[in-house]
């Protein structure tokens, strides 16, 4: 496969890999360890006394017999945060690949000022762009007087504090992870070969899907990966735009850490998220990747 | 101009109300840092007052600037390991390189919270003093796959050939790599760097647990307001930053038409 | 290739140097608090005071505070925890005994926050602002001009004000209310006890348009909602623009917190630490944070200092026949913390 010369260059991946292993990975092993430690009195953790009733009571509590009966509450958020999340990466992705073709097809010169165009409303805190969006939705506002304006209705539009208000603000949230992705395999596309299947007859759908997007795919995965997975971790935006009425993963798993003072519950929630996700990836492994050598 | 983009002739349109919708939210941002009210999202009157507070609190601007270091300095970091890694993993596949990505996308699927608390005792277990530093390292970390994935988006499927070519005319490496390969992968490498440095901006709870005193950052900042209320300092400091950020915007379009 | 992996080396290196620089010279002294819970007029106030420079960090909630001192962050030399995370705190051997009570200041100090249950000598702590959380509503727009004085108005407001009325959300806030409606210990370890109080809230949350904890001002003075769970400080700012807007003080009780200075263990300038808290119970020196702050002080005489507006408020000062609706804030165990914790889980689930 690969030739001798370029065999040392997997060495490159190892700063990265050094860095992520000696900083994401030992403290990610002490927090393995301090899951199935028993929680502290006071919040905290009694080093060395170990119990696995973190993950039990992911699915099961004690009834008042004291026999265990499972309990969905856990499970339902989870499966609330994947659903927003897949949708939210659906909506990104159908608004975002249109836009990075868009991006690809204009002037050279447009483009690196096209990338930072993309991203510079993202300078500004999430926190007060979550405010900005509650003035554009809130019941008489902006969106509301435009939309009376132009005479679209006359009644509130009762927008905001609904999952839709949830899923605009996430989807503006999570925009630059998806077009930037895609704009980036999208750019080196050779147009000759787009021209090439127009003058073969091609239409405008059947040169999309044949030749574009195959191309686009890296940009489309990664744009997934990066939209879908922290979109899982996201809590404040549901929480300013969806009225606070729902619990995300996130805020789930941060309120182990506060008010409930629960870290080995908090840091079972976590592999039990991230056991779901690697499942999730190993899924798509095994059903997109093709074997070597077999046609796509 | 490509021809193909006469072929599509909705994008023009799709584009347009693309940022449209980008930039509705930061109109309404910029607009209400001149608002003379106490509370940030009632409009009262015209008012630069909030500038000046921003600009007389101590505090908030050396949040503000510690924000801008560390988000530069994480997102150049993680840029520069991220582009050594997708270059390593380059035109390769097995198993070798889905354990590559799969250790590089770590950072992305553990909970902030988790992360957080994690890397703070580990910082603690190994010594580190907590301040801007233990932040950067921090960032630099989760900053990584952020940049990592468009560059290997824009890597894969990209012809080796002109580096080949660039071999073969006995080009150096570093020659091929500044010559060749930095231009081609110049869209992938800006986007994962833009990536990066808006995940750091934006950062809330790493940042909380491992800084240090003095490196509070933005973010914290503005979170700590939540309990007695979000004033329009906050905007009016998000919108120096946006300043900031169209002063680069347009110098890259300077530079763009200066090129041509 | 080498080159940048060489780059990549020194720019470790400054990093590790970032990491093990930061040592502070004399004079300096760090707060730990909310954000705009202190004014910058006044830090500077004390700087030219004393010569001592303050350089403010910021947190968001005592929980959060606390997870990050018992994991070992510190460096902090004054930090401002509430009343029922004092004693947890210094059970973990977490703060300094600082002897507040014998600081020339302390004389300033109103009964009866010169003897608190949470550090009854005032060994670790002196008392900073205080509060109640009750709930407020827009006398103009509800039926009759006026509510009853009871948290039922909350938990089960008329029809007029179904889907205008918003609830703090906070796990703690929210759960000590219900309890408080219901005649229930705040920190019950009954599991019936726990299931009434979710009723209760389960039996609101369709009524309620939202929970949300910040913006409470905002959202009043626009009239987005008709009644907010509400601090009383908050709920002062919101009559200070629309006076129409009335704080209740719940027959059945309401929350009562009291925040603290207190100082780490591991504070580097605990000297200076004492010198500011001293200096902090001096009267013209408190009165500026409460007009800033818009929460009452525990110091005798700072009321000529503050603002008629603030003085006047009866959401700020409390009227003297309340002081038994006061039900002090205090630590629950383990097992009602669970309880707590999963009432709210199956809450909002």
């Amino acid at each position: 496969m690969a030739s001798p010369a370029r065999s040392g260059r997997m060495l490159l991946t190892a700063p990265a890999l050094a860095i992520i292993v000696a900083f994401m990975l030992l403290p990610l092993l002490l927090m393995a360890y301090i899951s199935i430690l028993e929680k502290g009195p006071a919040g905290g953790v009694r080093w060395g006394a170990h119990t696995v009733e973190a993950y039990v009571a992911f699915l099961f509590e004690r009834d008042l017999a004291d026999e265990l009966v499972l309990n969905t509450d856990y499970l339902r958020i989870f499966l609330r945060s994947f659903w927003l999340a897949g949708l939210t990466t659906l909506i990104t992705l159908a608004i975002g690949f249109p836009t990075a073709l868009g991006m690809a097809l204009a002037p050279p010169r447009w483009r690196t000022f096209l990338i930072f165009l993309v991203t510079v409303p993202f300078w500004a805190n999430l926190l007060v762009r979550n405010y900005a969006w509650i003035i554009l939705l809130r019941n008489n506002g902006l969106v509301d007087q435009a939309r009376h304006a132009v005479g679209l209705g006359s009644g509130p539009l009762d927008l905001l504090y609904t999952p839709v208000a949830v899923l605009i603000g996430l989807v503006y949230s999570y925009l630059p992870f998806m077009v930037l992705p895609i704009f980036a395999s999208l750019e080196k596309l050779d147009w000759r070969l787009v021209e090439a299947a127009f003058d073969l007859g091609a239409r405008r759908w059947q040169a999309l899907r044949r030749i574009v997007v195959p191309l686009a795919m890296p940009g489309i995965v990664a744009g997934c990966i990066l939209v879908f997975i922290p979109g899982l971790g996201a809590f404040i935006t549901p929480e300013l735009l969806g009225g606070g009425k729902a619990l995300m993963i996130g805020n789930l798993i941060q309120s182990q850490f506060g008010a409930a003072r629960n870290w080995p519950f908090g840091a079972a929630l976590s592999f039990a998220l991230l056991a779901l996700v690697l499942l999730a990836m190993l899924a798509y492994l095994l059903r997109y990747r093709a074997p070597p050598g077999a046609e796509r | 101009m490509s021809p193909s983009s006469l072929r599509f002739p909705g994008l023009r349109a799709v584009l347009a109300s693309f940022f449209v919708y980008l930039y509705l939210p930061i109109i309404v941002l910029v607009v209400l840092s001149f608002n003379a009210s106490p509370q940030a999202t009632i409009w009262t009157g015209f008012s630069i007052d909030w500038y000046g507070r921003v600009l007389d609190n101590p505090d908030l601007m050396r949040a503000f600037r510690n924000s801008l270091l560390i988000a530069t300095t994480a997102a150049v970091g993680a840029t520069v390991l991220a582009t050594l890694a997708a270059l390593g993993t380059q035109r390769r596949q097995g198993g070798a390189v889905d354990a590559v990505n799969a250790v590089i996308a770590l950072p992305l699927v553990v909970p902030e919270i988790v992360t957080a608390v994690a890397s703070l005792l580990f910082f603690i277990m190994i010594g580190l003093r907590l301040g801007l530093g233990t932040v950067i390292l921090a960032h630099l970390v989760f900053c990584i796959p952020f940049a990592y994935l468009p560059i290997r988006a824009r890597l894969e499927g990209m012809d080796a050939a002109l580096e080949e070519a660039a071999a073969d005319l006995y080009a150096t490496p570093a020659a091929t790599f500044r010559r060749v390969t930095l231009p081609l992968l110049w869209p992938g490498l800006l986007s994962g760097l833009m990536l990066a440095f808006i995940i750091s901006l934006d950062d809330f709870v790493i940042t909380y647990f491992v800084s240090g005193p003095g490196a509070t950052t933005l973010p914290v900042y503005i979170f700590g307001m939540i309990r007695i209320g979000v004033s329009p300092e906050v905007n009016a400091v998000s919108s120096l930053i946006l300043l900031i950020s169209i002063a680069f915007v347009a110098a890259s379009w300077v530079i763009g038409r200066l090129k041509r | 290739m080498t080159v940048r992996i060489r780059a990549g080396a020194v720019g470790m290196a400054m990093l590790a140097m970032l990491a093990a620089g930061g040592a502070q010279a004399a004079g300096e002294l760090y707060l730990y608090n909310w954000t705009n819970y202190f004014p910058p007029d006044l830090l500077k106030k004390f700087e030219a005071d004393t010569g001592i420079k303050v350089i403010l960090d910021t947190y968001d909630s005592n929980e959060t505070m606390l997870a990050k001192l018992q994991a070992g962050g510190g460096g902090y030399d004054v930090v401002v925890p509430s009343d029922y995370i004092v004693p947890v705190m210094i059970e973990e051997g977490l703060l300094l005994e600082i002897d507040a009570g014998a600081m020339e200041n302390f004389k300033n100090v109103a009964s009866p926050f010169d003897k608190q249950w949470f550090d009854p000598e005032r060994k670790y702590t002196a008392p900073y602002m205080w509060g109640t959380t009750g709930f407020s509503y827009d006398s103009a727009r509800v039926p009759g001009g006026a509510l009853e004085e009871s948290w039922a108005s909350f938990f089960a407001p008329p029809p007029e004000l179904h889907g205008q009325v918003a609830a703090l959300n906070d796990e703690v806030e929210l759960y000590n209310a219900a309890a408080l409606y219901l005649g229930v210990d705040k920190c019950t370890e009954s599991a019936e006890e726990a299931q009434k109080i979710l009723d209760v809230l389960e039996k609101q949350k369709p009524l309620l348009a939202m929970y949300q904890s910040d913006g409470t001002i905002e959202r009043m003075i626009a009239g987005e909602v008709i009644m907010h769970h509400q601090w009383n400080g908050a709920a002062h700012r919101t009559r200070e623009q629309k006076p129409s807007v009335v704080f209740v003080y719940p027959k059945e009780g309401l929350n009562f917190w009291q925040d603290n200075f207190a100082v780490p263990k591991d504070a580097r300038n605990a000297e200076n630490a004492k010198v500011f808290i001293n200096w902090m119970m001096a009267p013209e020196n408190i009165a500026v944070a409460s007009n800033f702050t818009g929460y009452m002080n525990a110091i005798k005489g700072s009321e000529q200092f503050m603002d008629a507006a603030l003085r006047d408020d009866p959401a700020v000062v409390m009227p003297a026949e309340y002081a038994d609706r006061l039900s002090p804030a205090k630590d629950c165990s383990e097992k009602a913390r669970e309880l707590r914790n999963k009432v709210w889980t199956r809450l909002k689930k």
